[in-house]
């Protein structure tokens, strides 16, 4: 089966404002609002395009995380993935590690791609994508921008400092996605309903044989330092006499 | 003592500015030996340009045609072969960076930390999550290799007066032929890089068309800026994607950058936050922007705009 494997993760809606919790313990979290992280739909959202044109016949999200992530993975399935798979695991994962789950994943259901988003915009870690690349011992085409298949290649748009890139690789390959790759749909009442008899399954992180390892710890959380507000100018002649008084004119 | 490995990068030719950058970085963890890593076809000038930089105390040099383009999948091993003797191996948190570290990380079994911003100790650095609302201090177990990313913003440019000693290093890596470059496409350009630009001028929403877009563009080039755009006005078409500035695009911190028709959402701000001065141009006053610029001033821009070029030319 021509399969397309698409890794996500639940993290605090993009719309949320983040607070720091008084104590630098971490952010708060109760009563927040949780989402799919967006990078990660829109790798979700090229995969169902991919096979809506053709191109693959099952599309897979799956997710690792405490029980609560079901609601994410439902809310992929009713985009339109065929079925879920959720590594149950309570606590925190460190990106090398989740990459480990992934590549478990990768053995058991042999997909030719593997679409994810570029960074989960919690942590901002950008790294998980190109860990599961090296594991995998497969090309890696992160921060994509365009994404055109073949029988055997990948041909991939990447957003990158001097302009897009573009990058010629053999599948199986990981895809990393960025922002502007596609507008993932909105999810309407009747697929709601359809996703909740698409099959979604449950794995204890324990029988996957991957340690935990944490070799970093969050020593202290703490916002950012704020910049002080500045002056208010009437008109241009006031803004070039400020400049010149800066002395960055 | 703290060996510090950092990955140059460059265009065949000339050594980025992230890479000085990365040097300073490296210099603040203390009793750092810093060896700069250059990956090339042929790297000679590159490691040259490297081994002026003040603070370095080697420069190896890896030629091999096929790091003519710099794909990670290719760099990564050859990287991974040279890194046991590092306590640390650092790149820049540019696209560059971004793409290949994590992979290093990866072959070595190493965590990585992303876009540090502050090196408290060899083992502690302060580092931005949640777009830059939550700044963490994390701790990395001891004996570790600490493999990083540097938020290139954080820190000033190694200066030039170095003599670090270049030595040729060869690995038997093998190295994938699973990856291949297809081309890149840059709008050329005389203006200044925006990365390292002293100067940005970057335009909004309220541009309202790539058109309009030619008013940021002169007035950059009155003051010989850099152009940026935000996240809004690059989704618009006004602006091509690498010209973002932002939490998704660059970070920037030039001394003075001058947001026109920018409401200043956090994701924009996260990424100008450095900036030494920021000049905000909006005729919403209430606009957020002005909650963290330097010098505001409220109007239509379409009219500020051209004013001020004038005013600058006098």
């Amino acid at each position: 089966m021509k399969r397309i494997l698409v890794c996500t993760k639940r993290v605090i809606d993009f719309n949320v404002r983040v607070r720091v919790k008084p104590d630098g313990t971490g952010v708060i979290t109760d009563g927040v609002k949780m989402s799919l992280n967006p990078f990660d739909e829109i790798a979700l959202e090229e995969a169902l395009r991919i096979k809506e044109r053709g191109g693959a016949e099952e599309v897979v999200a799956a997710t690792i995380g405490p029980a609560d992530c079901q609601q994410q993975l439902r809310t992929a399935l009713a985009m339109g993935a065929d079925r879920a798979v959720h590594v149950v695991h309570d606590a925190g994962l460190e990106p090398l590690a989740a990459a480990r789950v992934f590549m478990k994943l990768i053995e058991k259901e042999q997909p030719f791609l593997v679409l994810l988003g570029k960074q989960a915009i919690d942590d901002d870690n950008n790294q998980t994508g190109q860990m599961l690349a090296a594991l995998w011992q497969r090309p890696q085409a992160t921060f994509a921008s365009r994404v055109e298949l073949t029988d055997t290649t990948a041909r991939v748009t990447r957003e990158v400092d001097a302009g897009l890139e573009t990058l010629e690789v053999d599948l199986p390959a990981v895809v990393t996605t960025d922002l502007r790759l596609n507008e993932p749909r909105y999810v309407k009442l009747p697929d709601i309903m359809k996703a909740k008899k698409k099959p979604l399954e449950s794995l204890p992180f324990a029988d996957l044989g991957v340690a935990a390892t944490a070799r970093v710890r969050v020593v202290r959380t703490e916002p950012p330092a704020q910049r002080q507000k500045g002056i208010m100018v009437k008109d241009t002649q006031e803004l070039v006499a400020a400049l010149r008084t800066r002395g960055v004119l | 003592m703290s060996r510090i490995l950092i990955v140059a990068e460059h265009d065949g030719a000339k050594l980025k500015p992230s890479t000085a950058k990365c040097v300073s970085c490296a210099r603040n963890v203390p009793d750092a030996e810093v060896t700069i890593l250059v990956l090339a076809a042929d790297g000679a000038a590159v490691a040259t340009e490297a081994a002026g930089l003040e603070g370095v105390k080697t420069v190896l040099r890896v030629d091999r045609p096929e790091n003519g383009h710099a794909l990670a999948a290719v760099l990564a091993p050859q990287v991974a072969a040279l890194a046991a003797p590092y306590t640390h191996v650092f790149g820049p948190s540019t696209t560059f960076g971004k793409d290949l570290m994590p992979r290093i990380a990866a072959l070595l079994d190493a965590p990585q930390l992303s876009d540090i911003m502050a090196v408290e100790s060899a083992t502690r650095f302060r580092r931005p999550t949640y777009a830059g609302n939550a700044i963490v201090t994390v701790e990395v177990d001891a004996g570790v290799t600490v493999v990083a990313t540097v938020r290139t913003a954080s820190f000033e440019a190694a200066k030039a007066g170095g003599a670090a000693v270049i030595e040729a290093a060869s690995t038997d890596a093998a190295l994938p032929t699973h990856t291949r470059f297809a081309g890149v496409s840059a709008a050329s350009t005389d203006r200044p890089d925006l990365q390292s630009a002293a100067r940005v001028v970057s335009g909004g929403r309220a541009l309202g068309s790539a058109d309009s877009f030619k008013l940021i563009y002169s007035l950059a080039d009155k003051l010989g800026a850099a152009v940026g755009a935000s996240r809004a006005a690059v989704d618009a078409g006004y602006a091509p994607s690498d010209m973002q500035v932002g939490q998704t695009g660059k970070i920037i911190a030039p001394e003075l950058y001058i947001a026109i028709g920018i409401s200043g959402a956090i994701q924009h701000l996260t990424g100008i936050k450095d900036a030494r001065t920021i000049v905000a141009i909006n005729k919403d006053g209430e606009a957020p922007i002005f909650e963290v610029a330097d010098i505001g001033l409220v109007g239509d821009l379409f009219s500020i705009v051209p004013e001020l070029e004038k005013l600058l030319s006098a």
